[in-house]
Order: C-alpha cells, then structure tokens, then sequence
C-alpha cells in the first residue's frame, strides 16, 4: 500500500514536468498550428536563466590568500563574492541560497521575450509552410540554441541546488499514520509539483475568464472568423507564444535542483513531450495535462521492482507502449479533436 | 532506355557517372596540401555517402510519395544490421547472404509496424512509428543484450559458428568478402601528387544504390507510385472512389523499410559492426532531415541531403584549431588568432552550429531544398528555357 | 587482390611521388610499399585522437584532448617533458618517436559506436593515422578496438571502465591503461566493511547495459564476500534522467546502503536525487543510511556539486596524489592551462606516452613490433605507482585509489579526497576469468 501512494506520488511530480512541457508545446500548436521542436530547447534556456544569474549573483572579485595554497603551491586565490560587499556575508549567503526561486523573477521577462522574437523573427514565416518545414526550422534552431549553451556553459551538468530551506524529505508514512520512513518526498518536488499547479491553473484561468483570453480560445477555434470581427489576432497569437515559451522557462527553472541542468536536457525532454502531446491529443489543453500526468504515473509504476521482476525491462519502453495503446484505442488521443495533424 | 524516358535516362546515367567517378570528385585536393582536409574520398566516407543514400531514397519513397511522416525508420536500418551480422556469425563472411537476410527481415519488420501504425494518419502516425523505433533502441541496448551485444555491439569474433567458411588461417581474422574479394580491399592509384582510392566496398554499394535509384525512378513513374501521390494529395477523395488506400500505403512503407534493411546490411559489409545507437530517434530524425534537406518527394534530394550531412559529420568535425591556424598561417600574428577565434565556433567540436545554421538557411531560403537551389542556379544560366531540365520536374515540398 | 588492403596516404605525402609533379601515372599497391598499414616514412609520424566533442561526455572529451596535446608537446621536446622526467623507461628522447616529428588529428566520437568508427577510419583511411587513441565509454572502445584489429593499427583505450574492453571483447592490437569494474569492486569492499560495517544490507541501482551489469556484479561479488547482504539490484534505463521512482522505495526494502552502478550524466542525476531524497540523513537499521557510487569521476563529480560529500567510490588517478609522476603531471597540466587534470586525461596521456615509449624499445611502428613491446611491459613513474601491462589480457595492473566525497573542498577541483590507495595485488585477477581471445596480433597489410 504504502508502495503504491509512494509511486502515485512519484508519477504526479513526473507528470507535473511533462504537463508543464506539453502545455506550452500545445499553447503553441493549437494557437498557431505550429510543430515547435525548439521548445524543448526553451525548457534548457529557461534553466540556464537560473544558472546564469546564480552565476551573477557570484561574480567575484579574487583576494590572495597566503595561508592557503592551490594545486600547484601557488598561493591561494580566494573568490569573494561582489555581493558579500554589497550586503555583507550573511545577507549575501541568503541571496545566493535562494538563487533558483529568484531567477523566476529573471526568467519571465527573458523567456518571454526570447519567445516574442522567435516568433516574430522566425516562426511567423513558416505559418502557411508544410509541417515538414517547420520540423525542420525548429530543430534547426534547437541545434543552434544548445550549441550556443555548450559553447558558453560547457557539456557538463551544473550543480543548481535548491535553497536550504527545501533540502531533505518529508515524512508522509509519518503523518499518515504509516511506519516511517516508508513514503518520503523530497520538499523541493512537492514546491516543483505546487508550481506546475499553480501555472497550469493560471494558464487555464486566463484562457477561460480574462477577455483576452476568450478571443485567443475564439481564434484557435476559428481564426478567420475573428479576424473579420475585426481583431487583430496575430498579436494575440504572438503573446501566446511568448507565454508558452515562459511556461517552458519556468518549468526549466524550477526543474534545476532537481536535476543538474546541461545543455541537452532539452533534448532529453523533447520526444517525450511530443508523446505525451499527442497522447493527449492534438490541439487539446487539457488532454495533454491530463496525458502527462498519466505517463508520469505508469512510468513511476513500471520502475518499481516488484513489476520489473515480473516484466524485465519495461521500464524501457512503458511509455511508448501506452502511447501505441492508446493510439490504437482512441485515434485523436485522449482529448484530440478531429482533423488536426491527421494529414 | 531500361524503361524510363530520356529524362530520367539521363539522370540515372548522371548518377552512375557521379557514383563511378567519386574517388576523382571527392578528391580535388592535392594530398598534403591544405585543402586536402576537405576530401572526402577515402573509403569509409564514401560508403557512408551512398549506404546513407540509400537509406534517404527508402525513406522518400513513403515520405515523399505519400506524405506519411515515419518518425522511426532508422529501427529498420537497425534491424537489417543485426539480421545481416548474425548471417556473418553463424554462416559466412561473403556479404550476399547477409545483405539478403537483412532486407527480408526489415520488411518483415516493417510490414508489422506498418500494419499496425498505418491505422492512423499524420502525426499520430509519426508518433506510433516513433513509439516503435524506441523500443526497438531501448530494448536492444538492454535487455535484448544476449541477441544484439548491447552497449558494446556485436562484431565478427574468432570463435563465431561461420558453417559455411571454412576455418581461418592462423593469426587471420574473419573480414566481410563477396566470394573471397575483401570489402576493404582498395587499389590505389597516384597521379602526381593527388591520390585516388578506389574501393572495393565502395563498389558494391554504389551498386547496390544505383540498382536502388533505378528502382525508386520506376516506382515513382509507375501507376503504383501514381496512386501513393494521390494519397498524399487527397486520402478522402481516393476513399470516395471506391479504393482503399490502406494496401497501397502499407506496400509503401515495407519498400521503404526494406531500403533501410538494405542499407543496414550494407553498412555491416563495409563496417563489421553494430550497435544500439543505430535505432536512437535522433538516427530516425536524420533521415527526415536528409530528406527534406535534399528536397522531399525530388529523386535526387535525398542522395544530395544524405551527403551533405554525412560530409558535415566526418569533416567539419575533424577540423580543429591547428589545423585552422595553419591555414591562416600566411596573415599577421594578431589577425591570424583573430580569423581564427571567429570561426572556431563553428568547425571541430562546434560543427553541430554549423549543420544547425545551414538546416535553417536552407529551410528558408530554399524551401524544395537543396535541389530548388540546383533548379535556380540552373534558371540563372538558362533563362531562355525555364521549365524543363530539373531533375525530376517535381519541387513540390512535402508534407 | 585480398592482399591489398588498407591505403597508405603516409607513404605518399612525403614520398618520393609527391616530388615527381604530375608525372606518369604511377600504380602501386598497399603490398609493395609497407610492411604494415600506416607505415610511416617520412619524417613524422600521425597518431589519431579520437574522443567525444559533441554529447554529454564533450568536457571529458576535451580534457582528453588536452592530455593529447600536451604529450605531443613533450614527445617533441617542448614544455617541460612532464612525465618523460620521471618515467621509469628512458627510451624517448623529446625528438618525436623514433626521430620523426608526431603530428596529429582529431576526431569526434559523439559517444557513439559508428560516429566513433567514421571517425577512427577516416583517421586511418585518409591520414594515415598509425595509432588510434581515446574516448569516453566502453561502448566506442570496444567497437574502435575491433576496428583496429580489423585494419591492423594500434589501439591505445582512453576512458573506458568495463571488463569487457580487455575481457570478452580483447583485441591483440587493443591495450588498456584505465582499471575496471571488477577492480572497483575488490578495492571498495574493504574499505566499505571497514568504514560501514559488515552487517550491511545493499540497495543497487544498475544502469541498463554491459557496463552497468558488470559493475554490479564485481560490487555485489566483492562485498557480499565481505558479508554484506543485497537485498535488490533495479535496472534503470540509460536514457533516464529522474531517478525519483527508483529512489523513493529504497527505504521501505529495509537496504542500509545504496550502490549507485551509473556513470556520467546518469550518476550526477541519481546522485542528486538521493541526496535530495535526504536518504543520508537516515537511520535504518539502528546504522546511518550510506550511498556509494563505484565509478567516480572528478569533471561528472562536479556537477552532482555539494551532494558527492562524504561518498566512497574508486577512481584510476587523482590529481592529489602525492607520488613524483603525478605531482609532474600536475604541474605541466596546470601549467599550461590553469587547472588540474582529470582522470581522463591522465590516462590518456599515460597511453600517448606508453605507445611512443614501446615504438622506441621495439624500434619500428609496426604493431606486431610494438604489442610485443607493450605485452608484459613493467613500468613505473606515471603517477599509478609500479605498472604491470599484462600480456595475457593487455590490461595494465597497478593500485587503484579508493576516494570520498571532500567535505570541505578548498576550490572548485578539489572535490574527493584519497581514502586508500588499494595495492595492486589485491586487484590483480586472473585472465582467463572473462572469457573471450585476444588473437593474433594484426599489422594490416
């Protein structure tokens, strides 16, 4: 029993990751019929915000340290931090612990902004243009963007650790009346599983209640007629994208202590997402939450070793054998609507 | 001539002329020379060229014709490998068996991916033919280790069955052969200070893709091929008139996955090796953008995308700074590092920028690829014909 | 016809054609110039350097590169000579190998077995390479290895950790400097009962492929021995990158210790979410839960950041060993490029150095001519202590350095510290024990 609420637990924080990505790849998809297989790439620089002013925030001046000595006997160069002058060493500290919650604030504007400019510079164009092309284009600029990343940040993975407030678990089994020890979850996954709520709430919120949004749900559904009504939807549009693309930064960001961000994590992400898209069904919101809470759920259930015993290996491919499953079951997906993406 | 009208005569002769000479046209560079780095006339690269067009050609035929985006064909490129090294490990290193076995056991494959993913159309397609492909990857590379080597491969052993060779000579080891003539054999020859390699692998591959390109120019003049454009251009209309597209397509996708057998197999002959990565989704992709590289649904695109990756891979990367210093040797000191920091990015470890950049510039510049390139630069010298002499007439990019 | 085999492009750049000018056509084969594929003979040899520059393993790649560069630049007589100093062997003589001039080329493995064997061909094919060196994991090792076996050049394996490279898999014109798994595991074991206890109960996680299974087992072998009990091994995809489903329910199987069989990306991930997992700051058992990772290493170390503190694993060389060869190394690394190296590049530098030791001692670059020269070859000075290159296998035997995760590390390179250096014989195994035939040794031609 235990083992079970432990993996459900497990597959709601996975799924939180996949629903975020698959979100803003649908924002983008339905609004503009678009195939973006640089968001991936967005959900890399959206960590990499987080790296970067982590980095910021320890630009350092060096001061020699004669009591020490570095691997070559040379004296010590100590780095110290601009900040520690600016807020002294304790204030300076908290800064920098709460670099990842902070770079939120840095993320939006730039991810919105890279999202607008990729739109208007670069996917405007490719609107009438066969889906092939935009395949092509966008992974093109996926290539690009991560090049770019490892030419600046290196290969490696870049320790972003969460602040020390959030390190370690909570006990569950405790609370619920279990041994404990038995369901621990770290504190960080449950924060990374409240803010994809809260964004994936908010998403749906604004597209259902605000006016703006009633006309991008008119324009997805209908682009021409609104455009007779006199709208100017193709600025609407560009926003979206803008929003998906800040979807796509954030759940990067928070993503990073969970893992150390590296410039192929996009890549990583980027088939799955489109799994988890069209499982859910194209052009559908909902469905591709819904979708990817479901794959973060199996995949949790089919690494546990009791059903590994049973089934070697498939936890190597459980996610593509729901895919084809469901595929086969329900032709649009779970939630797709007829004649997108079907010719 | 061979059934096809001047046109395509023409353009197969074109290709075998290409294929034939390729050891000359891939090397215009003296050897020793600077620019030598950019030749690309030995052995192994000029395989990759034509086994990878090969495996494009395939590919073009569902995509191009059909439209049917397949997300996992290099599963099939893999299965033929696996199929084509077991045939040199149990009966015998002459490459005939292992090339025939690998392309029936593709098209096996494919007929039941095919069967299955063909039940839904566009992306949904893409993706159950991806679903398929990665578990081919993910199983091969673990579980499925005892059949395929997984991580590390699986390669000719000394101690292999080998039934029908007989037993190697001391200190020999097994070497892929068509009836005793060795794939890796070359002859060489030296003209002044240029070398030419001519290989015998290379050979038989170029054979085996210009018996492929001869029959991808008869199936896409063929009624067959007249019908897989009419499922691209309208499904539904087809499905009015009382046919069902299903057999048509589905004959596609086995052709196709057989050309991707073939070209498995063939890079095992040339290459006695294989390994999971083979499979990977991004090995499926690359075939995509060769494709489309090239010029979708074009007869000859694809061969031009799949070499011009191919060069991209095995070139640009194997540039590095010494080598660009020495070539900007002749500048002043300052200018020569500052020439040199401006294309590092781009070359050696950064040669993934520069495929990325041209992806995009040919995308939007060039949308039939890079064979709307050829047509236009052809246009520029023969204003007063437009029309005609592109390779195949046909640019329509593919969707 | 089957006996002209690879070509040759060494002969021609500088042979006596190449001052013809465009004369006759002249026709010769393989057979009739060289005795060996590659046979170098004009005044500078080419050696390949063949290591990842692109994928997750590029840092590693790089550093790999710049041991390369460096050990050309002592075998040429430049900087400092670095490890030709304190060498045990005094054959090179800082004037290239055998007199000629080592030049080189690069290549990209993208961690991948057939970008890895283009890359290796073209270097042999087109340049003329004469010896192949490097990369990153066993897959490409293995699969460059039997390719060079296959065109008959040397093959010297950069950073490779699977039994299988000098086991099942072994090649005659194959060597290899790095330890394995099942060193790892006989030299973690003590130490792990020593500092954990012998009543332990283990927890693995497997990366899922040859690796991961071999190093499971010379881990499971060699504490079990010691009277630790496994409770589970879980195989965990390569391609994974959230370890959490495969964490979360370790605590509940009652496991006191958890192996972490995973190298690279993988490593610093599962690292990362066990740590956050708080798993160290249990109690089971009435013992603090430990993790131990086999395979360390200090560029994938540094990604996991503060979360290796404290954790045992192995590794082929660090840069804070004390002995004079590694203290040399250090120096002309660092000197040249401002911070220590890895273990990477260590070995790779060592096996530069090695192949162009044993072409000097067995005075000529044909393979056959240098495996002799390398096959039970004794040496000492290259920062592992006295090294024995078994013949047998060609795997070399020396100690292997149990490490831990530093508490307090003084700078961003000084992440682990030596726990014990574990002496060679207890390392040493058998040949036999693998599997697999080394063969005969192949010079082309």
């Amino acid at each position: 029993m235990d083992a079970i609420i432990l993996q459900i637990l497990n597959g709601l924080d996975k799924g939180s990751a996949y629903a975020l990505i698959a979100l803003g790849l649908t924002l983008i998809f339905g609004t503009l019929g678009v195939v973006n297989f640089a968001h991936g790439a967005l959900f890399m620089i959206g960590a990499f915000c987080a790296v970067t002013l982590s980095r910021l925030l320890q630009i350092s001046h060096t001061v020699i340290d004669e009591t020490q000595k570095d691997f070559l006997g040379n004296p010590l160069q100590v780095e110290v931090p601009y900040i520690y002058d600016i807020f002294g060493q304790a204030t300076g500290d908290v800064i920098i612990d709460w670099a990842v919650p902070i770079s939120i604030l840095f993320a939006i504007p730039v991810m919105v902004l890279i999202g607008v400019a990729m739109e208007r510079g670069l996917i405007k164009h490719f609107y009438s243009r066969p889906h092939a092309d935009q395949i092509l284009v966008t992974f093109g600029l996926a290539i690009v963007l991560q090049e770019i990343i490892k030419y600046y940040y290196g290969a490696n993975p870049i320790p972003t650790p969460a602040p020390d407030a959030f390190k370690g678990s909570f006990d569950f089994g405790a609370a619920l009346g279990f041994d404990p020890n038995t369901i621990i979850y770290p504190y960080w996954r449950l924060v990374y599983f409240a803010f994809a709520a809260i964004i994936i709430g908010g998403v749906f919120a604004f597209l259902q209640f605000t006016t703006f949004g009633m006309v991008v749900r008119a324009g997805m559904a209908d682009r021409e007629t609104v455009q007779l009504l006199g709208i100017n939807i193709d600025k609407r549009f560009t926003l979206m994208f803008g929003l998906a693309a800040a979807v796509a930064g954030l759940a990067g960001v928070m993503y990073t202590p969970i893992n150390s961000p590296n410039y192929h994590m996009g890549m990583d992400f980027l088939v799955l997402s489109f799994v988890v898209v069209v499982v859910g069904g194209m052009g559908s919101l909902p469905g591709a939450v819904l979708a990817g809470f479901l794959l973060g759920i199996l995949e949790s259930f089919a690494s546990m070793r009791e059903v590994l015993e049973f089934l070697p290996g498939i936890n190597q491919i459980i996610i593509y054998l729901v895919a084809i499953i469901i595929l086969l079951t329900r032709p649009r997906g779970l939630m797709g609507r007829k004649g997108v993406m079907e010719d | 001539m061979l059934g096809l009208d001047k046109k395509h005569t023409n353009l197969l002769l074109l290709v075998f002329v290409l294929t034939l000479l390729a050891p000359f046209i891939l090397n215009p560079f003296p050897e020793g020379s600077g620019m030598a780095q950019f030749n690309a006339g030995y052995p192994d690269l000029m395989q990759r060229f034509v086994i990878f067009g090969i495996f494009a050609i395939g590919f073009n035929i569902l995509f191009g014709l059909t439209g049917y985006l397949s997300f996992g064909h290099a599963a099939f490129l893999g299965v033929g490998s696996y199929a084509a090294m077991w045939m040199m490990k149990l009966l015998t290193m002459n490459i005939i068996p292992a090339i025939a076995v690998s392309v029936i056991v593709a098209g096996l494959f494919a007929l039941l991916v095919g069967w299955i993913s063909l039940r839904r159309s566009g992306i949904y397609f893409s993706i159950l033919t991806l679903a398929f492909a990665q578990m081919s990857y993910a199983l091969a590379y673990s579980v499925l280790t005892p059949i395929t080597g997984g991580e590390t491969g699986l390669q000719p052993k000394l101690q292999d069955p080998r039934i029908l060779d007989g037993a190697l000579e001391a200190g020999a080891s097994p070497k892929a052969n068509l009836f005793g003539l060795e794939m890796g054999s070359s002859f060489e020859w030296s003209v002044g200070s240029w070398l030419f390699t001519f290989n015998v692998g290379y050979y038989v591959a170029a054979i085996a893709m210009l018996a492929s390109f001869y029959l991808a120019i008869r199936i896409f003049n063929s009624p067959f091929g007249m019908m897989l454009r009419a499922i691209k251009s309208n499904q539904q209309r087809l499905n009015y008139t009382g046919l069902n597209a299903r057999p048509y397509t589905l004959a596609a996708f086995v052709v196709s996955g057989m050309y991707a057998g073939l070209a498995g197999g063939l890079m095992v002959a040339m290459d006695t090796q294989v390994g999971a990565e083979r499979m990977f989704w991004t090995a499926s992709g690359e075939v995509v953008l060769m494709t489309i590289l090239g010029g979708a649904g074009t007869l000859i695109g694809p061969v031009l995308g799949a070499g011009m990756i191919k060069y991209m891979e095995n070139i640009m990367s194997k540039i590095n700074s010494t080598i660009l210093h020495e070539w900007f040797a002749f500048l002043p000191d300052g200018l020569e590092d500052f020439v040199v920091t401006l294309i590092y990015p781009f070359i050696g470890k950064g040669w993934h920028l520069t495929l990325g950049l041209i992806f995009m510039l040919v995308v939007i510049f060039l949308p039939g690829g890079l064979v709307e390139g050829g047509q236009r630069i052809a246009k520029l010298f023969k204003r007063k014909n437009p029309s005609s002499d592109t390779p195949d007439g046909k640019t329509t990019p593919a969707e | 016809m089957s006996k002209m085999n690879l070509t040759r492009r060494g002969v021609l750049k500088t042979g006596a054609i190449a001052g013809a000018g465009v004369a006759a056509p002249t026709i010769f084969t393989a057979q009739s110039a060289a005795a060996f594929t590659n046979e170098p003979t004009g005044s500078s040899v080419t050696l390949g350097f063949n290591v990842p520059q692109s994928g997750p393993y590029a840092d590693e790649g790089a550093d790999e590169l710049r041991a390369y560069e460096l050990a050309v630049e002592h075998l040429n007589g430049g900087g400092d000579g670095g490890l030709m100093n304190t060498f045990s062997s005094k054959a090179l003589q800082g004037n290239g190998i055998l007199g000629k001039k080592v030049e080189y080329v690069t290549g990209d493995t993208q961690t991948k077995s057939d970008a890895a064997r283009a890359s290796a061909r073209s270097m042999i094919e087109k340049d003329g390479a004469v010896m192949i060196t490097g990369g990153s994991s066993s897959g490409v090792a293995v699969a460059v290895q039997a390719l060079c076996q296959e065109a008959g050049v040397i093959f010297m394996a950069g950073l490779t950790h699977s039994n299988d490279t000098t086991g099942k898999d072994k090649k005659a014109n194959g060597f290899r400097h790095f330890f394995n798994s099942y060193m790892s595991g006989a030299a973690l074991a003590p130490i792990l009962a020593n500092n954990y206890g012998t009543d332990r109960r283990a927890y693995h996680l497997t990366a899922d492929y040859n690796w991961g299974y071999t190093t499971e087992e010379a881990v499971r072998t060699s504490t079990e021995a010691m009277g630790w009990e496994t409770v589970a091994a879980v195989k965990t995809p390569l391609t994974q990158t959230d370890f959490s489903s495969y964490i979360a329910p370790v605590l509940q199987s009652g496991a006191d210790v958890l192996v972490l069989n995973h190298y690279g990306g993988n490593m610093v991930n599962s690292l990362t979410n066990a740590v956050q997992f708080g798993l160290r700051d249990k109690l089971v058992n009435d013992k603090n839960f430990e993790i131990v990772v086999p395979l360390y290493s200090r560029l994938m170390a540094k990604g996991a950041g503060a979360n290796v503190k404290g954790i045992f694993g192995s590794t082929n060389w660090h840069w804070s060993l004390q002995d004079e060869g590694s203290k040399q190394f250090v120096q002309s690394f660092g000197t040249k490029y401002g911070f220590p190296p890895s273990q990477a590049a260590h070995t790779c530098y060592v096996q530069a150095l090695l192949y162009a030791d044993a072409v000097e001692r067995a005075g000529s670059f044909n393979p056959c001519a240098v495996g002799e020269a390398l096959s039970d070859f004794e040496f000492d000075g290259m920062g592992n202590g006295p090294t024995l290159y078994r013949g047998e296998d060609h795997q070399c035997f020396k100690d292997v350095l149990v490490v831990k995760g530093k508490e307090n590390p003084t700078s961003e390179f000084d992440l682990l510290e030596i726990v014990e250096v574990t002496p060679t014989s207890q390392v040493t195994y058998d040949a036999s024990i693998f599997g697999g035939e080394l063969g005969a040794c192949n010079p082309g031609a």
